[in-house]
């Protein structure tokens, strides 16, 4: 078990910001992932944990105790990389009883250890094969049992999914997950994938250009994001965004289309705007947009697309103002029908133009 | 444009045979997806109707006609590779005019400077026109290689995961656009990708490949509601189908290692011994007056909606439902499963149809 605390730890390549002051804990046993794009800062953030990259400002803290400048070796913390990183001459018992041969422990131990790690992965038919001889979904369960088999007070993992194709990606995905909630394990996990952020996170700490954009559960960053960048990068499509004009509680949509504002928002509106009236951004899921013959909202069928399970209506409002509508897969939409819709009033959101921020209301429950 | 048909093309290298008796259609105007994994013969298929490898047996006819003594370039095909393959030190506007330009087709200036407007205002990059490829987004790039394709009436499109490289954002908004430009273009492609979710939402018709052979060739509705073996279930569908061993005994199925019995009339009517039943992920639903008992093992939220995985007896269904929930790990809950959805295969993996 560990407990992790970030204090304003920044890193700096030269005058260029990898990561900017930060703060984060990381409590006793929870599922912590870093997610963002390419660049956004969370490897940078995850090796300084580890102690493999040095802050250029701030502190760590390892249950109560300053990590900062401690080799990774004194940290106790395991890492499972993207790569495999398997030793190929050596047989898979071998490879998983590597870290506790180095560190000196009896045979009956390691024997113990790595019988209990390869019944956890159900891997004990691989045990004399050679790495090379795996699939990519085995390797990684064989890389994952020898960071396991060290019991470190935390993993740090580094997209460790994403080398593998999409059928074994879910199914470790859940298997890493119910692996974590068996062990309990303080875990920091890094990912650009926002589904495997969402499925696996106790807690999802979003950045991007160096900087936190929100820290919170999954369904606080999926119902709740605390700014455009958010709203945009959770969800598949992100959150439709519409700049729209508000006025006396109602917001006029791009074409002719007119939207109430729910009763508990306008307060909210009236406040951020300045003289209560102005330029603003809706949001809306995609989920919270229902096509009904009826619906208040108009708009033409830009693309329809068959998901399997539902239908994707991408909606053009007006020009090129498109909305993404997800509607049952019985319905068959052609291109330039007009699709009339509402949207569920609970899951309406918004945003300041100049700020990106979200508005927030003062006395909502959400 | 054109009609294509492929008739019984074979493809060796060496001793691996990378195609085996490969035949479809595509019709003038349809969007056409060859899926499969890596190594599945994909792109070599592609190749092949280009002109650039050649078959050792089989035929490809453009408009009932023989093109197999075609060169590459008499073929007239338009190529979207993973790679953007542009010229750096060019503008946006001299790429896209560049197939224009070619000492075949000697199209005057005007007519370029035309076409290649539409085609950038089309794919809604007039305002990068001036500007060199190398500054481009990678998004930007990916439409200029699309728009350089298009520039030109060619008898096909063929696109080789022209989407792949592009990160998840960029990849769902292409998709789109590309789908929009194809449909309202009217324009033949064939669109190779490993991706399921690129095949069933863009192809009018998917062909599913594996090692070099052709498994099914349908609707993305056939595909996804009628998979013809267990390969094609397993690999349309996100999270994957449940596979489970069966029986049947007195007009009952039984799920093996589960409390799952389902008195189903295709019981009777001469089903193999044991066979495979295939279950959407969102026709297992919980339901407080569900017919069957499970606990819950493991919840994904994924915003939209949550999976679930449920244990009934030794085996694990998952189960897809909307939005989030309120079941915890643990929880014992009851389920019903859409029989009209249910799935069946022998065990050498071929749909059994009802």
């Amino acid at each position: 078990m560990a407990e992790i605390e970030l204090r304003q730890v920044e890193k700096k390549f030269g005058d260029l910001h990898a990561v900017k002051p930060m703060d984060l804990t990381i409590n006793h046993g929870e599922f912590v992932v870093l997610l963002g794009p390419s660049g956004c800062g969370k490897t940078t953030t995850l090796r300084m944990i580890s102690g493999l990259e040095t802050v250029t400002g701030g502190t760590i803290w390892l249950n109560g105790r300053n990590v900062t400048w401690r080799h990774p070796s004194e940290r106790d913390i395991a890492f499972v990389f993207q790569f495999y990183a398997l030793y190929p001459h050596l047989t898979v018992r071998q490879n998983i009883a590597f870290p506790l041969e180095s560190q000196g422990e009896s045979r009956e131990t390691i024997e113990q250890r790595v019988k209990e790690v390869v019944d956890l992965l159900r891997i004990g038919h691989l045990l004399n094969l050679r790495p090379g001889s795996l699939s990519g979904g085995d390797q990684q369960r064989v890389a994952l049992a020898r960071a396991l088999v060290r019991r470190p007070e935390a993993f740090l993992m580094d997209e460790p999914l994403g080398s593998l194709d999409a059928e074994f990606r879910e199914t470790m995905r859940a298997e890493i997950k119910r692996l974590h909630i068996e062990q309990h394990a303080t875990t920091v996990y890094v990912t650009h994938d926002q589904i495997e952020a969402l499925a696996m996170g106790d807690r999802i700490v979003v950045m991007s250009d160096a900087v936190v954009q929100q820290i919170g559960t999954p369904a606080e960053v999926y119902h709740k994001p605390a700014n455009l960048f958010v709203a945009r990068f959770i969800g598949s499509p992100g959150m439709n965004l519409v700049t729209v004009q508000y006025v006396d509680g109602v917001v006029s949509m791009p074409g002719t289309n007119k939207l109430a504002v729910p009763p508990d928002w306008r307060g909210a509106l009236d406040e951020a705007l300045v003289g209560g009236s102005g330029e603003v951004i809706v949001g809306f899921r995609p989920e919270a947009a229902l096509a009904s013959e009826h619906g208040t909202l108009v708009g033409q069928v830009y693309a329809s697309d068959m998901h399997g399970a539902y239908t994707m209506l991408h909606v053009n409002l007006n020009e090129y103002d498109i909305v993404h509508v997800r509607s049952d897969r019985l319905v068959s939409f052609p291109i330039g029908t007009p699709v009339h819709f509402d949207i569920n009033p609970d899951m309406v959101r918004f945003f300041d133009l100049k700020t990106e921020m979200a508005i927030t209301r003062r006395s909502a429950s959400d | 444009m054109t009609n294509v048909v492929l008739q019984n093309i074979t493809k060796r290298f060496r001793t691996v045979t990378a195609l085996k008796d490969v035949s479809f259609s595509i019709k003038d105007g349809e969007f056409f997806v060859l899926l499969g994994p890596t190594g599945a013969g994909k792109t070599t298929t592609l190749r092949v109707i280009a002109g650039l490898t050649r078959q050792d047996e089989g035929s490809v006819l453009f408009d009932e006609e023989p093109i197999d003594n075609l060169t590459p370039a008499d073929r007239d095909v338009a190529f979207v590779f993973q790679q953007y393959s542009l010229y750096p030190t060019m503008t946006v506007f001299d790429n896209l005019a560049f197939p224009l330009r070619s000492p075949m087709r000697k199209t005057p200036e005007p007519e370029i400077r035309t076409r290649v407007e539409q085609t950038a205002e089309k794919l809604r990059i007039e305002h990068l026109l001036e500007r060199k490829t190398a500054h481009l987004s990678g998004g930007e790039m990916q439409r200029v290689t699309i728009g350089r394709a298009i520039v030109r009436d060619p008898r096909l499109f063929l696109m080789d995961e022209p989407l792949s490289n592009l990160d998840a954002k960029l990849r769902e908004a292409l998709r789109v656009e590309l789908k929009h430009l194809q449909k309202t273009q009217g324009s033949t492609t064939l669109f190779v990708t490993h991706d399921q979710i690129e095949a069933l939402t863009m192809g009018d018709l998917i062909a599913v490949l594996n090692r070099g052979r052709i498994l099914q060739i349908g609707t993305p509705e056939d595909i996804y509601d009628r998979p013809a073996t267990t390969f094609v279930a397993t690999l349309v569908g996100t999270p994957r189908i449940n596979m489970l061993k069966a029986n049947c005994e007195n007009s009952t199925l039984y799920v093996t290692g589960s409390t799952i019995r389902l008195p189903i009339p295709i019981c009777e009517e001469g089903m193999p011994p044991s066979f495979l039943l295939g279950l959407r992920p969102e026709d297992v639903q919980p339901h407080s007056g569900g017919e069957f008992p499970g606990e819950i093992a493991l919840i994904e939220p994924l915003g939209v909606e949550t999976i679930l995985h449920i244990k009934s007896g030794e085996q694990t269904l998952l189960s897809l439902i909307p939005g989030l929930t309120d079941l915890r790990m643990g929880d014992q809950v009851r389920f019903n499963i859409i029989r009209e959805r249910l799935h069946y295969f022998r065990q050498d993996g071929t749909r059994i149809s009802v």
